[in-house]
C-alpha cells in the first residue's frame, strides 16, 4: 500500500507533531484530535475494503456501531476495563464483517453500495428495538470515562497500530490478492486467487477497523453510546472521507480523517448564515465543491502532483486516477 | 467544384498514444473513396476523427466549410452520417425506434424516407416491431445503413461493413452502398480490411500505414500496385 | 450447426422479452394480487390496510422512479432526490402562503422541479459525471446542502398545506378509504402513465432513451446526450415533487419529512430493478402493501422494525435475483 522509502522523514515528523500537539492544545482541541484519529482508523479500514478490492460499502457506520455497543455493554455490564473492550471490539466487529461479507459475494456495484446502506439504516433500529438491553434512544453508558488526552493518546496509538497492521496486511500475499481482485476478479479467480476468501477476508479487516473506531468514538463521547450518533449520517461521512482522501496513499486518508472530524466545527464557527443550520449549508457546499475539484480526492492530487516528471513511486501508481 | 470532404494534416491521438500523424485525404461529391490498411493502421480512428468522437488536430472541410471540434451530436446534424465499429444499433429497441432516430435530426416531413428506406430494405416492414438485438449480423448492418439513410446525409462514413459478414451478404452490403450512391446521390468514405471488394467498388482508394497514408489512387491502379496486391489482396 | 442455430434462437428469444421479466415472477405478482383480493374482501381491516398501503406505496413508487431514471441515464444513485423533492413542497407551500390556490401551486412547483432537476445536473453534477464516486458524494453533499437552506428559510418546525383532497372518508359496506389515500393513487398512476406515454410515443422520449442506452451511438445520430441527462434530472426532480407533495398530508411539512421515504424508494426501486421503471413502480406499491400487512398482523414487527424489514425483504429478494425482480445482467454498452 504504502512505500514508506519517500514517505519515512516526513513520517516520523508527523509522528512526532502528533505526540506533541495534546501539550499545545486546550481540552476541547485534544478532544478534536481524537476525533481525527478515530476517524482515520474507520476510513482506513473502510479503504481496505474500497481501495482495495472494490467493494463499495455505505454502510460502515453498521460496524462502529457493532464495535462501540461491544464497548458499552462489556463496561456497563462487565466494568470491563476499557483498553480491554478494543480488542474485543474488532474481534466481534471482524465476525460480523464476515458473516455481511458472505452474502455480499453475490451483489457487486451499486448493487452492494445500497445492501450496505440498508445495513447502515437498519442497525440503529435494533438499539431501539432491543431498548431494556442497548439502552434504546438514551444510550448506554460505560462505567467509567476518561480524560481527552487520555482518549487522545489512546486513539492515535491505535492509528499507528492499526495502521501497521495495515501495512503488514497488505505488502503480503493478502494485499496482492486483494489489489489483482480489484483490478479484475476474473484474472484474479484464474490466477488461484480463491476469490470469496479473500473478499469476506477483506469485508471481515475493514469492519475490524471500523469496530475498533466505533469504540474510541462511544469512549470519546463521553463513554455514551446512542443509537442517533451511529445513524446514517455516520456512515456518509466515512464514504465522504474515503472519497477525499482518494485512494491508497497514507496522507490521503489523514487528509479525509481531518476534513471529515474537523468541517462539522468549522462549518459551525462560520457566520455566514447564524443559526445552526449554516452549519449545514456550510458542510454541504465545501463538500460538494471539494469533488468538484479533486473528484479522485487527495490521492489523486497527489498522484497528479507527483507524476511531475523525476518523483513517481510505484505506490502513487496504484492511487486514485 | 470542391471536394466534399477535405482532410489536411489530420492527427488524433488515444491518451499517450498517437494513432494519425498526419493523414490528408479528399472524398469528391458523389464519389465512393475507400481506406485501405491493416489493423491499427488508424483507419478507424480516420473516421472517429471525422465525426468528433476522438479528439484531433488539424483541418477538416466539408462542403467547403471548416469542422468544427464540438462532438459527434453537431457533425451529425452537419450532414455527416457514421456507422461506427459494432454498427452502432441501438439492440435495445426495434427496429423501426432505430429508424426513427435515425431521422431524429431531421427537420420536416420525413414519411417519404420511412418509404425510401423500405424500398431499399424490403424485410424491414415485417419486422418493424423486433428487437434490434435479435436480428442476425446482416440484418444488423443493413439496419444500420437503413439508419443512416434516414439521416439523408450527404456524406457516410461506413467503418468495416464487412466484418463478422459472410462473403454472401457481404456483397448484398456493398450492392446497397453502390445503389445508394448511385441513385441517392450519397457520397461514401468506407474503411474496410476488405481490400478486395472495397477496390471493386470504390473509386479511389487510400492506404493507411502506422497512421500515415502510404499511397494512395484510383482503385484501378491500386489494385495492380505491387504491393498493394502482396500485402492487401494476397496475391 | 442446427443446435447452435437453436441455441441462438433461444437467446434471441430471451433478448425479446427484454428486462428479463421471469414467468415465475409474473406468476409470483399475479398470484399476490390475488390474494389481495381475496382478503380484502373477507377482512375490512385487510382492505384498508392494502389500499393505505397501496397509496403509501404509490409514494414510494414515484420516488423510486426518479431515481430509477437518472439511474439508467447516469448509472448513479441520487442520494438527495428526497431532500429536492422536500425542497420543492416548501415550494409550494411557500405559494399557498402567498395566496396562490393549491393546485395552481401544485403544477407550478412541479414546472420549478423540472427546472431545479436539469439546473442541478447541468451546474453540480456534469461537471464530475466520469467519476461515480465523486457522484455520489456531490448528491450526499446537497442533501446536507438542502436540508440546511430548507431549515434556515422556514425553520424546523412542522408547517401544514391545505389538504389536496380533503379530509373525507368513502365507506363501502364496513370498509372505510380515505379521499386523500385514493387522490394519491390517482396523481401517481397519471404521472406515471404520462411519462410512459414520454418515453414510448415522443421522438424526445426515444432520443432520451437512446442517450441513456447508448450515448455513443445517440451523439452519433445526433441526440444531444448532455441535455438529455439533464431533461431526465428534471423529470426525476418533477416525480420527486409529486411525491412530496403527496407525503404532506400524511407527515406535514418538516425538513425530515422526505427521509424515510427516499429510504423505502431505495428499497422499492432496487426491489424492481434499478433499471426497470415499471420494477420500481411494481416495487414500491407492493412495499406499501407488504409493510402495512405486516405491520397490522404481525406482533414483532413494530414500528421501530419498518425499516429494517423493509430491507430485509430487499436483501432476500436480492440474494434470489440480484438484480432486481424485473432487472436483467445489462452490460453496458457504448
Amino acid at each position: 500500500m504504502k512505500r514508506f522509502s519517500v514517505a519515512h522523514p516526513l513520517l516520523v515528523i508527523g509522528a512526532l507533531v502528533i505526540a506533541l500537539l495534546p501539550f499545545q492544545m486546550s481540552g476541547y482541541h485534544t478532544g478534536l484530535g481524537a476525533h481525527v484519529a478515530i476517524f482515520f482508523i474507520a476510513i482506513l479500514g473502510l479503504n481496505i475494503l474500497t481501495g482495495y478490492t472494490g467493494q463499495i460499502s455505505i454502510g460502515h457506520g453498521a460496524f462502529m456501531a457493532i464495535g462501540g455497543y461491544t464497548t458499552a455493554v462489556m463496561s456497563h455490564y462487565h466494568h470491563t476495563n476499557l483498553i480491554l473492550t478494543l480488542p474485543l471490539a474488532f474481534a466481534i466487529a471482524f465476525c460480523f464483517g464476515v458473516l455481511v461479507g458472505i452474502p455480499a459475494l453475490r451483489f457487486s456495484g451499486v448493487y452492494l453500495a445500497l445492501a450496505t446502506f440498508a445495513l447502515a439504516v437498519s442497525v440503529p433500529q435494533f438499539t431501539l428495538k432491543f431498548s431494556s438491553f442497548l439502552g434504546g434512544s438514551n444510550g448506554l453508558q460505560t462505567s467509567t470515562t476518561k480524560s481527552n488526552a487520555w482518549i487522545y493518546g489512546v486513539s492515535w496509538s491505535c492509528a499507528a497500530i492499526l495502521y501497521l497492521v495495515a501495512w503488514l496486511v497488505l505488502r503480503g500475499r493478502t494485499g496482492r490478492a486483494f489489489r489483482a481482485i480489484r483490478d479484475s476478479e476474473v484474472a484474479a479467480a484464474a490466477s488461484g486467487v480463491t476469490l470469496p476468501i479473500y473478499k469476506t477476508l477483506a469485508f471481515g479487516i475493514s469492519a475490524a477497523f471500523a469496530g475498533v473506531a466505533g469504540s474510541l468514538f462511544v469512549i470519546a463521547t463521553n463513554g455514551f453510546a446512542q443509537p442517533n450518533e451511529f445513524a446514517v449520517f455516520l456512515s456518509l461521512t466515512l464514504l465522504i472521507g474515503a472519497a477525499v482522501a482518494g485512494l491508497g496513499s497514507l496522507w490521503g486518508i489523514l487528509v479525509g480523517a481531518v476534513f471529515v472530524a474537523l468541517l462539522p466545527t468549522v462549518s459551525a464557527d462560520v457566520p455566514l448564515i447564524g443559526s445552526s443550520h449554516g452549519q449545514d449549508v456550510v458542510f454541504g457546499l465545501i463538500v460538494i465543491v471539494i469533488m468538484l475539484l479533486l473528484p479522485t480526492g487527495f490521492a489523486g492530487l497527489l498522484y497528479r502532483l507527483r507524476s511531475l516528471p523525476g518523483i513517481r513511486t510505484p505506490v502513487e501508481k496504484e492511487a486514485g486516477g | 467544384m470542391p471536394p466534399l470532404l477535405e482532410l489536411v494534416d489530420v492527427t488524433a491521438r488515444y491518451g499517450p498514444v498517437q494513432a494519425l500523424h498526419g493523414v490528408s485525404l479528399t472524398v469528391g461529391e458523389g464519389e465512393i473513396v475507400a481506406v485501405l490498411g491493416a489493423n491499427g493502421a488508424g483507419k478507424t480512428t480516420t473516421l472517429r476523427a471525422i465525426s468528433n468522437t476522438v479528439r484531433r488536430e488539424g483541418e477538416i472541410r466539408f462542403g467547403g466549410k471548416a469542422v468544427g471540434r464540438k462532438g459527434p451530436e453537431s457533425v451529425a446534424r452537419f450532414g455527416i452520417a457514421h456507422v461506427p465499429e459494432g454498427r452502432g444499433t441501438f439492440a435495445e429497441l426495434t427496429v423501426w425506434e432505430n429508424l426513427r432516430l435515425g431521422a431524429y435530426s431531421r427537420r420536416g416531413s420525413v414519411k417519404d424516407d420511412f418509404a425510401r428506406v423500405l424500398s431499399y430494405f424490403p424485410w424491414i416492414q415485417d419486422r418493424r416491431n423486433q428487437q434490434a438485438g435479435t436480428l442476425s449480423g446482416g440484418e444488423q448492418q443493413m439496419l444500420a445503413l437503413a439508419r443512416a439513410f434516414m439521416q439523408r446525409p450527404r456524406l457516410l462514413l461506413l467503418d468495416e461493413p464487412s466484418l463478422g459478414l459472410a462473403p454472401v451478404l457481404v456483397t448484398e452490403v456493398f450492392r446497397i452502398v453502390r445503389e445508394l450512391n448511385e441513385h441517392e446521390g450519397l457520397t461514401v468514405l468506407v474503411v474496410e480490411q476488405n481490400a478486395h471488394i472495397a477496390l471493386q467498388v470504390a473509386q479511389t482508394a487510400y492506404v493507411l500505414e502506422v497512421g500515415r497514408v502510404a499511397l494512395s489512387g484510383p482503385s484501378a491502379e491500386l489494385q495492380e500496385h505491387e504491393s498493394v496486391r502482396r500485402s492487401y489482396l494476397g496475391y | 450447426m442446427e443446435a447452435v442455430r437453436r441455441l441462438n434462437y433461444r437467446e434471441r428469444r430471451a433478448n425479446r422479452i427484454g428486462t428479463g421479466v421471469s414467468p415465475a415472477v409474473v406468476i409470483a405478482l399475479v398470484a399476490a394480487a390475488i390474494f389481495l383480493l381475496v382478503g380484502s374482501l373477507l377482512s375490512p381491516i385487510f382492505a384498508q390496510q392494502t389500499v393505505a398501503g397501496l397509496a403509501q406505496g404509490a409514494v414510494f413508487a414515484s420516488l423510486a422512479l426518479a431515481l430509477v431514471l437518472i439511474y439508467r441515464a447516469t448509472e448513479v444513485i441520487n442520494f438527495a432526490q428526497g431532500e429536492m423533492a422536500m425542497a420543492t413542497t416548501y415550494f409550494a407551500y411557500q405559494l399557498t402562503l402567498w395566496h396562490v390556490s393549491y393546485w395552481w401551486a401544485f403544477f407550478l412547483t412541479l414546472i420549478i422541479a423540472f427546472f431545479f432537476g436539469a439546473i442541478v445536473q447541468v451546474a453540480i453534477i456534469r461537471p464530475v459525471q466520469r467519476s461515480v464516486i465523486a457522484v455520489v458524494i456531490v448528491t450526499v453533499g446537497m442533501f446536507v446542502l438542502i436540508d440546511g437552506l430548507v431549515t434556515w428559510k422556514w425553520g424546523a418546525d412542522l408547517k401544514f398545506m391545505p389538504a389536496p383532497f380533503g379530509n373525507t372518508v368513502y365507506h363501502v359496506g364496513s370498509v372505510a378509504f380515505a379521499r386523500q389515500d385514493i387522490g394519491t393513487l390517482v396523481v401517481t398512476i397519471i404521472s406515471v402513465v404520462l411519462l410512459w406515454v414520454l418515453f414510448k410515443f415522443t421522438k424526445l422520449g426515444l432520443a432520451m432513451r437512446a442517450a441513456a442506452l447508448r450515448p455513443a451511438s445517440a451523439a452519433l445520430v445526433g441526440v444531444r446526450v448532455n441535455r438529455m441527462l439533464a431533461i431526465g434530472w428534471g423529470l426525476a426532480a418533477v416525480l420527486g415533487a409529486v411525491a412530496g407533495l403527496m407525503t404532506e398530508p400524511t407527515v406535514f411539512l418538516q425538513p425530515t419529512m422526505m427521509q424515510a421515504v427516499l429510504l423505502y424508494a431505495f428499497a422499492a426501486a432496487v426491489l424492481g430493478g434499478l433499471e426497470s421503471p415499471a420494477g420500481a413502480v411494481i416495487g414500491g406499491l407492493a412495499l406499501g402493501v407488504f409493510l402495512n400487512l405486516v405491520g397490522q398482523y404481525v406482533g414483532f414487527a413494530t414500528s421501530e422494525l419498518r425499516l429494517p424489514i423493509a430491507f430485509a425483504v430487499l436483501l432476500i429478494v436480492l440474494l434470489v435475483k440480484p438484480h432486481g425482480l424485473f432487472g436483467s445482467k445489462q452490460v453496458r454498452r457504448v
